[in-house]
């Protein structure tokens, strides 16, 4: 199957020795539970930014999104959070930042006990090649992450005729 | 953003040089005509069948309402004397199921070849006293995606006679004439190289039946006059105008080519 | 606005039920110019809410990361029959509303 036909999930790890691009959708890799560091890239601070500073940690949040997108003015993505959504535990809002784009925050979705399930599903602009990181604060204000690499060769800043 | 303008353009004269060294007199198609679909990714054929995700949807249901809405000094609505719609989907207007598989047609009063769009602006004017509607604008997009939708699954049906047969000709002149800075003609790539990778996308046959289609480039629907002006805009010849004599000849050069093919508007493509 | 909301016509009480919302929208950046040169200026959705049996159950803040025609996929769960009310609100002010019913059985 060309890449170009190819969706999957994948998890981009900072940690070196650990398997990057991975095709398996679970988020078991050595990337799990990782405290993400404000201070190591752009992706992170804006991140950061975004919890004012509360330490976010990799897991529990999956991201749903073609390796190669089809054209950067709308790539589909989905983000899943492993959690029950009751009234002891559910997600508050789960948060889509990107990596290049000139705006950080693409959008943030409220959710609450009544949810059902912690999932949502959209389409987002990317301006190039980038790392898209969804964020899910959770009803104890501890903050998930899941990363993901898209590849953008048309991108949402170029007009079209 | 604009830097990256010249690189696309000297990729491509790299590339048409190639195409053109290899050019040579019109083919006869071999084998039946394939949907743009067949080239697009599984993501993009994902997104067209799926109708509550497939953009193009929001046209068609924006159409439904202009159908149902009086428009002009006679105040009348399309519904008035085409029926009433229940819903959007699956298509439910009998007396519309069918139509646009027959455009472009020849119009008995004029003894022109109109297309969709044209045959909605001669009913606005002749029959609800309204004024055209311009190519591109929200309402003419709404309309011809509402109608040929109601269309959608079956396959155009043009018959070439003497009624059209000299605009056919000049459809088929159009589609084989070197044109712009790169001296490229539609065969170039749409007949000869279709299925060939160029820059990011696969090329594909070049076919109508998908119109009016969501791209996602244009972020929005758009007629098949945009994309052929977009095609001339990419071997930088000078566009046509929107619902020009051009433009339709080459709208029914194409619905004859693509022959068999069925309509899928709202069509998604990158 | 044009809208459409896509979701099961029917669940059964305590089912967790999908629902999307599109609506079109050209969501400009700011970051683009008309024929003439002149900037477009910036105009996206920027508030969606959904409430159901008169009670807010989603709302998402959108951006112009966001793609034109937005559209949002989320879920909720059926309690009893009524109605989804999505409401929305661009930069420009204008608004826009639309509603679905589903019925709830036991």
């Amino acid at each position: 199957m060309s890449i170009n036909h190819a969706r999957r999930r994948h998890t981009f790890a900072i940690a070196a020795g650990c398997a990057s691009l991975a095709t398996l959708r679970s988020t078991a890799s050595c990337a799990a539970n990782e405290l993400i560091d404000p201070n190591t890239d752009a992706l992170s601070q804006r991140a950061a930014a975004v919890t004012a500073g509360a330490s976010i940690r990799i897991g529990r949040v999956s991201i749903d999104t073609p390796r190669l997108a089809d054209n950067g003015h709308s790539v589909p993505i989905t983000v899943r959070v492993d959690c029950a959504m009751t009234g002891q535990e559910y997600v508050r809002r789960i948060v889509l930042v990107s990596e290049t784009n000139p705006r950080p925050l693409i959008a943030t979705f409220h959710l609450n006990a009544k949810s059902g399930r912690a999932e949502i599903a959209t389409r987002i602009r990317l301006n190039k090649t980038q790392r898209v990181m969804a964020l899910a604060e959770l009803s104890d204000g501890s903050f998930w992450a899941d990363r993901a690499e898209v590849i953008v060769t048309e991108s949402a800043c170029l007009d079209a005729e | 953003m604009t830097s990256d303008v010249p690189a696309y353009s000297m990729s491509m004269l790299v590339i048409c040089l190639c195409l053109s060294l290899n050019a040579n007199s019109e083919q006869a198609q071999t084998g039946p005509p394939k949907s743009g679909s067949v080239y697009a990714s599984a993501e993009i054929r994902a997104l067209q069948a799926d109708d509550t995700a497939n953009p193009g949807m929001l046209w068609v249901a924006n159409g439904e309402m202009l159908w149902n809405e009086a428009a002009g000094s006679q105040a009348k609505s399309c519904a008035h004397c085409h029926d009433a719609l229940v819903t959007t989907t699956p298509a439910t207007i009998p007396a519309m199921r069918g139509v646009a598989t027959r455009y472009p047609m020849v119009d008995a009063a004029t003894k022109s070849v109109i297309n969709l769009e044209g045959r909605i602006n001669l009913c606005r004017a002749k029959h609800q006293g309204a004024a055209p509607l311009a190519y591109e604008s929200a309402e003419l997009l709404g309309l011809t995606a509402f109608v040929a939708f109601q269309s959608r699954g079956m396959p155009r049906q043009v018959t070439i006679n003497e009624t059209n047969r000299a605009v056919f000709e000049r459809g088929a002149t159009l589609y084989q004439q070197r044109m712009g800075q790169m001296n490229l003609a539609c065969v170039h790539c749409h007949l000869q190289n279709a299925g060939k990778t160029l820059l990011a996308e696969k090329i594909s046959e070049g076919h109508s039946n998908g119109y009016p289609i969501y791209r996602l480039e244009w972020q929005g629907l758009g007629s098949l006059h945009r994309r052929l002006r977009s095609c001339q805009l990419g071997v930088r010849a000078e566009p046509f105008a929107p619902g020009s004599d051009q433009y339709l000849a080459l709208e029914l050069y194409l619905t004859w080519r693509a022959a068999g093919l069925p309509i899928e508007t709202p069509a998604v493509r990158r | 606005m044009v809208a459409r909301a896509d979701l099961p016509a029917e669940a059964k009480r305590g089912a967790v039920v999908p629902v999307r919302i599109a609506i079109l929208h050209a969501m400009e950046t700011g970051y683009r110019f008309d024929v003439n040169g002149r900037s477009i200026p910036k105009n996206v959705i920027n508030t969606l809410t959904c409430r159901y049996l008169g009670e807010s159950i989603f709302r998402a803040e959108m951006g112009s990361g966001m793609s034109a025609n937005p559209s949002v996929h989320f879920y909720f769960v059926a309690e009893r029959t009524g109605d989804l009310e999505f409401e929305w609100i661009d930069d420009a002010g204008e608004r826009g509303s639309h509603r679905a019913k589903i019925r709830v059985v036991t």
